[in-house]
């Protein structure tokens, strides 16, 4: 799948998006697969109470399930206005 | 109306055209945001966006002011990129048959705008540059509609 990241977390893990080669039952399980990666990976998702979740465009939760998902993108709260 | 843009706008000409379009809805409420310099040393705002959900989310907001109050149009236009000092940011007008659907709705299109639309701000000075953080109250705003 498509994982896409945004403002700070885009800054901390160095890629704006990449293809994530997952079998992650939820947004949950593909956090901890990421964190695992690299100390980059871990930096930016250390509290996830900072961060928020889109599935296919759509806001979610971490809880959410990821199957049919094609794109995730993580992101700090937003600040528009 | 939805506009997502890098472009600078000239708010003045967009409402004018806005309120010509619903020239028979009698009220017209409009707010721009406009990029200011609370500490004394910010050059300029670097404005990051989620292409394509930004736009279906802005979308989804104007929607459901559309159902809730009794308006004639809603137009959001909301830019990204760099932005000086005293460029516009963006823009919402609403426009009703009454006064208090324009009022509440334009409100609520600005709230909701604030925290659920993907953009992201960062402040940019001579000593660096930082993202804006949200703030609580942003997200309480939510709660009164």
């Amino acid at each position: 799948m498509q994982v896409l990241y945004f403002a700070w977390v885009r800054e901390r893990i160095g890629v704006p998006r990449e293809e994530v080669e997952t079998s992650a039952a939820t947004v949950n399980d593909l956090v901890a697969e990421l964190r695992a990666r690299e100390e980059r990976y871990e930096a930016a998702f250390a509290d996830t109470s900072a961060l928020r979740v889109a599935l296919d465009q759509e806001l979610a939760e971490f809880d959410a399930p990821l199957s049919g998902v094609r794109e995730v993108a993580f992101f700090p709260p937003m600040t528009g206005g | 109306m939805i506009r997502v843009q890098s472009e600078a706008f000239d708010a003045g000409a967009e409402l004018n055209a806005f309120s010509n379009r619903v020239a028979g809805a009698g009220a017209v409420v409009s707010f721009t945001g406009i990029v200011r310099d609370v500490t004394g040393g910010l050059s300029g705002m670097e404005i990051e966006h989620y292409e394509g959900m930004t736009e279906k989310a802005l979308a989804a907001i104007r929607a459901d002011a559309m159902q809730r109050w009794e308006l004639a149009d809603a137009l959001v236009i909301h830019r990204f990129g760099r932005l000086e000092v005293g460029e516009v940011i963006m823009m919402v007008a609403t426009a009703s048959k009454h006064r208090k659907d324009a009022f509440e709705a334009a409100e609520f299109l600005m709230d909701y705008l604030k925290s659920r639309a993907p953009f992201w701000k960062k402040e940019v000075t001579s000593d660096g540059a930082d993202w804006v953080a949200s703030k609580d109250e942003d997200e309480d705003a939510l709660s009164r509609w």
